[in-house]
């Protein structure tokens, strides 16, 4: 309950709490130095818009209630160019309308944070029922080609975490990071432990170490991700959605778009192992492998410890990191269990992505259910099947 | 102690989700060892109809968040007693709002059943918005391993208003104090 | 007019040097578009506004008219179609002495960012938006837009366009701009001084440029070439400084009423209401 009033100053409220993981991800938002949320209501997300209106002012930062979704994600763009870390909290159809401007964002390499509350869908869908249905559209949303991070908590505890490690692979890679959360992960409220200042890190972009008239706003380091300077640092930077070259140019050609969108997904490629989180749990010798995420995962962790009281060998994967896909770790443990359940509130998203990692190695089934999620029961059940 | 699971019902207007925060936040926060994880429904109506909030708790880490088969059932109307009593498990325990709550034969399977005026005795206060408090300090004094008094009245003194505080202990202690005929 | 004489001289400088992006140039524009001159006092304007260049930010969605704020050598960003006043809004937040400047058209603005435009000025954003209207879509071809006129034939309307258009300055005033003004594309000087007000501005100013495009816009309407509707603006124009917007409507072949028409003080701005709230929670927190 931290949206009582009594509420110190600073940005990190150390401490024990007991709260809700909306309220969660805004304190790690506010505590890796988010200054300024731009948003629009939509249920299930609107407590951390709520929770941001009530905590910003108080650290010196801005909120606006936009005009819509599409104002919202672009007014956050705008804010981080402006020198603000900045996020936005919505849920699917919100998400749907965000997805041609976090295309720009991806674009002109713009670091911010898109929480995404999920309910079920399509369209209006359960407002206030739990859903699971919007892991493509973070992948696929937008046109073109790029490469996502979008990360999955599945406690209160992480939702706060996982907030600030979105700013921090956001300001790392420079692009838009999603944080999938869920209705009931959203509303559900258990401990958070914040901890000291000291210990919550915070990434912020390279800036450029040349003078103005040596910058290429758009020239990669080694690790394919450009220093960034931003309005009123003197570089008089130009940042376009269109095709770009290194000064950030407008260059409509082949070349240059090979050049721009490879280094754009290859930056996210090539660096996927320093990005992927799992969570593995007794998988060493498990003979059937549960793979899930988000608010299901505790489910499936209740049915693995079920299982195992039975004696029957099965682990779960816990999918921190959606995107990128942990293709690798998947195709080992393919070779590895007779069987990779994935339980989802969805009709085979992810289970159609571990097919094609698998490469039909071991047999995969998805556990499809709408609007609720599993029971520890029903996963143990499908588990007992497989044996 | 394994997984408990306990439900707060009524109408909306009663306090019912404060209830549930009261709680999980007192195991959570304040009882060593314990872990409690509290959930409400939802629904897209901002007033009236039934109100409920779960609060599960237990020595390890709470795997699925929401209730199954309630261990305990603290209901305040009709409406809410109708609605949730077949999920209250065979020789799970009742607490009901007397005046509120007519019983019928879906009550057969609780072990216990306390049933206390806690509307009436909140009116003595000034107000029956105290009947939610009294409750709670009822299902206190009369469950074991859940919740200790102290835990909650730390917790009622952080998170009820200041100028509300004295009269919703006293609620509580009324209903702690309370013995059904 | 009175032929001068006139010394050319050879120079491999010109007086826009360090204002445009050296790189840029050829820009896009047709012949006979008046963006190339609008570009030109936008800068004349920036400079004697005496604005500090670092302070400033340029922003601008899709379209023709989008594409300058890519030519001029400030901090520029050129956003997604309809979107550049959300983006303005986050700019100039994070900044009060920050001036961000809109630059757009009549599409992009009043189309598919048309509740930006009328949000951003009820909020009464700290940003000047620069509308350059050329009565028409004319980077995608020709199509009629939201302030094409009756009778207007474009690709869309091949009958003559049948719907009311919208009155900017009108709608702008509606929505709570603090300035308001409307000239054509002829009234360079005008222009100048009043971009040059507008930037000095605290709070949501609106300028209406009514600008020339003979290639899409002018070719069906018997405008085929810049100057006819250059010449078009000049029989048309009628200078009204202070009228009521609401008597500014364009209609086909009626006059063209420019001038100033808004010009308020002291109106506090959204970044000022944004600093004030910080206050107000602040001020809360020591009482508690």
């Amino acid at each position: 309950m931290m949206s009582d009033g009594n509420l110190d100053l600073p940005e990190i409220l150390t401490g024990e709490h007991f709260t809700t993981g909306n309220h969660a991800t805004a304190e790690g938002a506010l505590a890796v130095g988010c200054k300024f949320f731009g948003g629009y209501p939509i249920t299930p997300s609107s407590e951390i818009a709520e929770h941001m209106a009530l905590r910003l002012p108080r650290v010196n930062g801005h909120f606006v209630q936009f005009e819509d979704e599409l104002a919202s994600i672009i007014g956050i763009l705008g804010a981080r160019w402006g020198g603000y870390k900045s996020m936005t909290a919505t849920s699917g159809p919100g998400y749907s309308l965000m997805v041609e401007n976090i295309g720009l964002g991806m674009m002109t390499e713009t670091p911010c944070v898109i929480i995404n509350v999920q309910r079920g869908g399509p369209s209006t869908g359960l407002p206030t029922l739990v859903g699971q249905q919007d892991i493509m559209q973070t992948k696929w949303g937008a046109h073109g080609d790029f490469e996502p991070i979008v990360l999955c908590p599945s406690s209160v505890q992480e939702c706060f975490e996982l907030a600030v490690q979105a700013f921090n692979y956001a300001e790392q890679y420079r692009l838009p990071v999603t944080v999938l959360m869920d209705e009931i992960l959203g509303h559900m409220s258990e401990k958070l432990i914040i901890p000291d200042r000291s210990k919550i890190k915070r990434v912020n972009t390279k800036k450029p170490n040349v003078p103005p008239e040596e910058y290429l706003p758009y020239k990669p380091d080694k690790d394919l991700v450009p220093p960034m300077a931003i309005a009123g640092d003197g570089y008089n930077i130009m940042v376009t959605g269109l095709t770009h070259d290194e000064r950030g140019y407008p260059v409509l050609n082949v070349e240059t778009q090979e050049k721009l969108v490879r280094r754009i997904n290859d930056k996210i490629r090539k660096n996927k192992d320093k990005i992927i989180i799992l969570e593995e749990y007794m998988l060493d010798d498990a003979e059937i492998a549960i793979l899930s995420f988000g608010s299901v995962a505790r489910a499936a962790k209740g049915a693995v410890n079920r299982a195992r009281e039975k004696g029957i060998k099965a682990g779960l994967l816990r999918l921190v990191t959606i995107w990128p896909f942990p293709d690798e770790r998947i195709e080992a443990l393919a070779n590895q269990v007779k069987t990779i359940l994935v339980p989802e509130i969805n009709y085979g998203q992810i289970t159609r992505e571990v097919e094609r990692t698998t490469h039909g190695k071991t047999n995969v089934k998805g556990l499809f259910k709408m609007g609720a999620i599993h029971n520890p029961q029903e996963i143990l059940s499908e588990i007992e099947k497989c044996t | 102690m394994g997984r408990i699971e306990i439900r707060f019902a009524g109408f909306g207007g009663q306090g019912i989700g404060l209830l549930g925060r009261l709680l999980g936040e007192a195991v959570s926060l304040y009882e060593e060892g314990k872990n409690s994880v509290m959930t409400q429904s939802y629904g897209p109506e901002s007033r009236g109809g039934a109100s409920s909030t779960d609060v599960v708790i237990d020595t390890i880490e709470i795997d699925y968040p929401k209730a199954t088969e309630l261990d305990y059932f603290v209901v305040l109307s009709e409406e809410a007693y109708q609605k949730y009593i077949p999920k209250l498990k065979k020789g799970g325990i009742l607490f009901v709002e007397e005046d509120l709550v007519t019983l019928d034969d879906q009550a057969n399977k609780a072990k216990k059943i306390f049933k206390i005026p806690a509307t009436k005795i909140a009116e003595t206060l000034g107000s029956r918005l105290f009947a939610n408090i009294a409750m709670l300090g009822f299902v206190c004094a009369n469950t074991e391993g859940i919740v200790s008094e102290e835990a909650l009245t730390q917790v009622m003194k952080e998170k009820i208003k200041a100028k509300y505080v004295e009269k919703n202990l006293i609620a509580f202690q009324k209903g702690k104090e309370y013995k059904q005929e | 007019m009175v032929e001068e004489d006139r010394e050319l001289i050879e120079s491999h400088e010109h007086p826009l040097d360090g204002y445009l992006r050296e790189g840029r140039i050829p820009h896009i524009f047709c012949p006979g578009c008046s963006l190339g001159s609008i570009t030109n006092v936008i800068i004349e304007a920036i400079i004697e506004a005496g604005l500090d260049p670092k302070k400033i930010s340029v922003v601008s969605g899709i379209g023709c008219t989008g594409r300058i704020s890519g030519y001029l050598n400030y901090d520029s960003f050129h956003t997604t179609h309809g979107r550049s006043i959300p983006f303005a809004i986050g700019l100039s937040i994070t900044d009060p002495e920050r001036k961000v400047i809109v630059i757009s058209g009549d599409g992009d603005l009043f189309a598919i960012g048309a509740s930006h435009f009328i949000h951003a000025a009820r909020r009464n954003a700290d940003i000047t938006v620069i509308c350059v209207n050329n009565f028409n879509y004319g980077m995608t071809g020709g199509q009629v837009g939201p302030t094409s006129y009756m009778g207007q034939v474009q690709t869309t309307a091949p009958y003559g366009f049948n719907e009311e258009s919208f009155n900017l300055p009108h709608l702008a005033t509606t929505c709570g701009a603090v300035y308001v003004a409307r000239w054509t594309a002829l009234d360079v000087r005008r222009i100048k001084d009043s971009f040059v007000e507008a930037f000095k501005k605290k709070g949501f100013s609106f300028v209406e440029v009514l600008g020339s495009c003979p290639t899409t816009f002018g070719r069906r309407n018997q405008l085929a070439e810049g100057k006819k509707i250059l010449q078009h603006f000049a029989d048309h124009t009628v200078l009204k400084h202070d009228v009521d917007p609401k008597e500014t409507k364009i209609e086909k072949n009626g006059p063209l009423i420019v001038g100033k028409f808004v010009d308020i003080e002291d109106k506090p701005t959204l970044t000022d209401n944004l600093l004030a709230i910080q206050r107000i929670s602040q001020a809360s927190d020591k009482k508690s």
